[in-house]
C-alpha cells in the first residue's frame, strides 16, 4: 500500500487542473495566452485585476449579482421556513402532492420561463431592476429551500414544540427563540444552496436585465465581444466569481454533511 | 380541580378516547394505567389542551376550559424523552417558564436555586441539555415542570427511557418532591408496580376506556372488572371461564371429559351464588410450590418454560385448564414437562361474572382480609 495515495493526488491535480489554468490565465497578458502553452505566466501581471476592480462596468457587474443573490436568499429563506415548518408539523389535505409539485419545479429548465417572467416584469416596471432577477430565482430556490428546511425541522422532535406552548411560548417567539437556533445548521445549508443557485443562474439575470441591473455573466459576454477576446480580462473575472462561492462554502462545510446525512441536499 | 366530563377522541374512525369522565382534586397524585395504546398519552394530551376532544367537555376549577389555548392554561408537563430547550442552559430552561410570564429576576434566581437544589442540578445550571446523562436531562425537564408551579403537572412516563438505578431513585423522590405544590398530578405508566410504588389514586385504562378509578390500593385489591384486574397486573393475571356447579368451579368446558384435578372449589364467601358461567382470577405472586394456610387449595400444574430472574422464578404453567404464571421466590429449576402441584390460598380467589364485572363476596371481612394482595411483590 505504498502508492495509496497515487489515486487521491491524481484525481485532485485533474480536479485543480481548470481552475490552475483559470488563475494561470488571469496573470497572463491576452497576448501571451494566443501565443501558445505555457505552464505559468511569463509575463507576470495583474493588469487585468486593476482593470475590473477600477472599471465601473465590471465591478458593477458583481455588485449587481450580489444584490439579488443577497435579496433572493433573504426571501428564500424567510418564505421557505414558514412553509418548511407547515410541511413538517400538520397533516393537511394534498400537503405530500403539494411538496411533490413543489420539487416538480426544479425540474423545468430556467429558458422555459424566461419569456414569460420577461413579459410579465416589463409590463408591470420590473424589468432591469435587481428584484426582478431575486423574484425570478426565487422559483428554483423557495422549492430547494422547502425541501432542505424540512429535513432539519423533522429532525426535531414535536415535544418540543409542545413544551413551550405549554411553557407558554406564543408561536412567533417560540420559533425565534427556541426554534430557529435548533435548526441554525439547516438554515446555513439551505441559504449557501440558495446562494449558489443564484449566483450561476445566467439565463434569467441575463434577459431580465439590460442596464442598471446587468449581473457579472452578462458583463463578461459583452466585454468579450466589443473589446476582441480579452482572454486575461475573462479569466481575472473568471476567478473572481468563484471567490464568493469558495468564501460561503468554507461557511457551512460541516453543516453540508448533515444535510446529505438527512438526504436533503 | 380537573375535570373531564365525558371525553371523548376520534382520529378518522379510530376512537382513541372513549366517553372518559373523571375528576381529579387539587393535592393528589393521579396514576394513569394501562399497556401501550390504552390511549394514556391522548388522555394527558386533552388534559393538557394540546388536543382538543372531538366531544365532551374539560373544566378546570369550574371553568369550561374545553377549546383554551394551550399557553393559557396553568400546566406543566414531562414526556418520556427527554425534551429540553437545546439551545439554552439548564438554567434559562428551568427559568424558561418564568421568563415568559415576566417574573422578577430575583424570584426567577431564588426559584431555579430551590429547585436545582431539590433535583440536585446545581453543578450543571451553566451546562447545555445535551451535554448532561439522561437522568441529568430529565431533572431539567422536571425541574422546569416544578418551576412553572401550575395546577395541573402531567407526568407521561417520565422515567421510561431511564435506567434502572435512575429510575428507583427518581421514583422515590418524585411524589416528596410534587407534594408539597398542592398542584394536581397527572402521572401516565403502563407499570402496575409503578402505580402501586406511587400510591395516590389509578386510573386503569384499556384502549381508550377509563375502566376504574379509585385510591390506588383499592383499585389493585378490588378490581372492579377483569379488564381492570388483568391491566393491573404484572405479570399477567392467571384467570380462568368457569362453571359453577354446586360448590365447585368447573375449569373445563361442558363437552370435555371431566379433569377432577383441575376444579377450584367455590369460596364461602361466594357459596350463595347461583349456579352458571363464571370468570376466577389469581395473581401470580399467589400461587405457590408449597401450601399456604389453612383455606389451601392444590391443583396439578404441568410446566412448559421456566425463567429465573435471581430472585425470583416464574414458571410458566398449564394449570386450571389454561396458561398460568407462577412467580415464586428463590431459584426452583423445575424439569420441562413435569408435574406439579400448585398451591395458592381460597381468599385469594377473585370471581367475575359472565360478563367480566366482580362479583362482590357476601362476607365482607373474608375478602378483604388485613393482608390481601399485599403490595406489588
Amino acid at each position: 500500500m505504498r502508492w495509496k495515495w497515487l489515486v487521491p493526488t491524481l484525481y485532485i491535480v485533474f480536479l485543480m487542473l481548470p481552475i490552475y489554468w483559470l488563475i494561470n490565465m488571469s496573470f497572463k497578458t491576452t497576448n501571451e495566452i494566443l501565443a501558445g502553452f505555457s505552464p505559468f505566466p511569463q509575463k507576470f501581471t495583474i493588469e487585468s485585476y486593476v482593470e475590473i476592480l477600477t472599471n465601473p462596468v465590471w465591478y458593477w457587474g458583481y455588485i449587481n449579482s450580489m444584490i439579488y443573490v443577497v435579496l433572493n436568499t433573504v426571501i428564500s429563506v424567510a418564505v421557505a421556513l414558514p412553509a418548511a415548518y407547515a410541511f413538517s408539523r400538520y397533516r393537511f389535505l394534498g400537503d405530500k402532492h403539494l411538496f411533490f409539485w413543489l420539487l416538480t419545479n426544479r425540474m423545468a429548465p430556467p429558458a422555459v420561463f424566461a419569456l414569460p417572467f420577461l413579459q410579465l416584469y416589463s409590463s408591470v416596471g420590473l424589468f432591469d431592476t435587481h428584484i426582478a432577477v431575486a423574484l425570478a430565482h426565487c422559483l428554483f430556490n423557495i422549492p430547494l429551500a422547502v425541501w432542505i428546511l424540512e429535513g432539519f425541522m423533522s429532525g426535531v422532535p414535536k415535544e418540543i414544540d409542545e413544551t413551550a406552548y405549554i411553557d407558554g411560548y406564543s408561536f412567533p417567539r417560540f420559533f425565534v427563540k427556541i426554534f430557529m437556533p435548533l435548526i441554525a445548521s439547516g438554515i446555513g445549508v439551505t441559504a449557501f444552496f440558495c446562494f449558489m443557485f443564484s449566483w450561476v443562474e445566467m439565463l434569467l439575470a441575463k434577459t431580465l436585465t439590460s442596464v442598471a441591473a446587468k449581473p457579472i455573466a452578462a458583463v463578461m459576454t459583452r466585454t468579450a465581444s466589443t473589446s476582441g477576446y480579452e482572454l486575461g480580462l475573462l479569466a481575472a473575472a473568471g476567478v473572481l466569481t468563484i471567490i464568493p462561492g469558495a468564501i460561503v462554502i468554507y461557511f457551512v462545510r460541516n453543516y453540508i454533511a448533515k444535510g446529505f446525512a438527512l438526504g436533503r441536499v | 380541580m380537573l375535570e373531564l366530563r365525558e371525553v371523548s377522541k376520534r382520529v378518522g374512525d379510530a376512537v382513541h378516547i372513549r366517553d372518559v369522565s373523571i375528576r381529579l382534586e387539587p393535592g393528589t397524585l393521579n396514576v394513569l394505567l394501562g399497556p401501550t395504546l390504552a390511549g394514556k398519552t391522548t388522555l394527558m394530551r386533552l388534559m393538557a389542551g394540546l388536543d382538543r376532544p372531538t366531544s365532551g367537555t374539560v373544566w378546570a376549577d369550574g371553568v369550561d376550559v374545553t377549546g383554551l389555548a394551550v399557553q393559557k392554561r396553568d400546566v406543566a408537563m414531562v414526556y418520556q424523552q427527554f425534551i429540553n430547550y437545546p439551545a439554552l442552559t439548564v438554567y434559562e430552561n428551568i427559568a424558561s417558564p418564568m421568563r415568559i410570564a415576566r417574573r422578577p429576576k430575583a424570584e426567577i434566581d431564588e426559584t431555579v436555586a430551590r429547585v436545582a437544589a431539590l433535583l440536585k442540578l446545581e453543578p450543571f445550571l451553566d451546562r447545555l441539555p445535551l451535554q448532561l446523562s439522561g437522568g441529568q436531562q430529565q431533572r431539567t425537564a422536571l425541574a422546569r415542570a416544578l418551576a412553572k408551579n401550575a395546577r395541573l403537572v402531567l407526568l407521561d412516563e417520565p422515567l421510561a427511557n431511564l435506567d434502572y438505578k435512575l429510575r428507583e431513585e427518581l421514583r422515590a423522590e418524585l411524589p416528596k418532591i410534587f407534594s408539597q405544590s398542592g398542584a394536581i398530578f397527572v402521572y401516565a405508566t403502563a407499570e402496575p408496580e409503578e402505580a402501586l410504588l406511587l400510591g395516590g389514586h389509578t386510573a386503569t385504562l384499556h384502549e381508550g376506556s377509563l375502566t376504574q378509578f379509585g385510591p390506588t390500593v383499592d383499585v389493585y385489591r378490588r378490581p372492579n372488572t377483569l379488564l381492570t384486574a388483568r391491566t393491573f397486573s404484572d405479570p399477567p393475571l392467571n384467570w380462568a371461564r368457569v362453571r359453577k356447579v354446586g360448590g365447585v368451579f368447573h375449569t373445563h368446558l361442558p363437552d370435555e371429559p371431566p379433569e377432577g384435578e383441575a376444579d377450584v372449589p367455590v369460596p364461602p364467601a361466594y357459596a350463595g351464588l347461583a349456579d352458571g358461567a363464571y370468570v376466577i382470577g389469581l395473581r401470580p405472586h399467589h400461587l405457590a410450590l408449597s401450601p399456604t394456610g389453612a383455606d389451601d387449595v392444590a391443583v396439578d400444574g404441568y410446566v412448559q418454560a421456566i425463567e429465573i430472574t435471581g430472585s425470583e422464578t416464574y414458571v410458566h404453567l398449564d394449570c386450571l385448564n389454561t396458561d398460568c404464571i407462577m412467580l415464586t421466590h428463590g431459584v426452583h429449576e423445575l424439569p420441562l414437562g413435569s408435574t406439579v402441584t400448585v398451591h395458592f390460598s381460597l381468599s385469594r380467589l377473585m370471581v367475575f361474572d359472565a360478563e367480566d364485572v366482580a362479583v362482590a363476596p357476601q362476607a365482607e371481612d373474608v375478602a378483604v382480609a388485613p393482608d390481601a394482595g399485599k403490595g406489588a411483590d
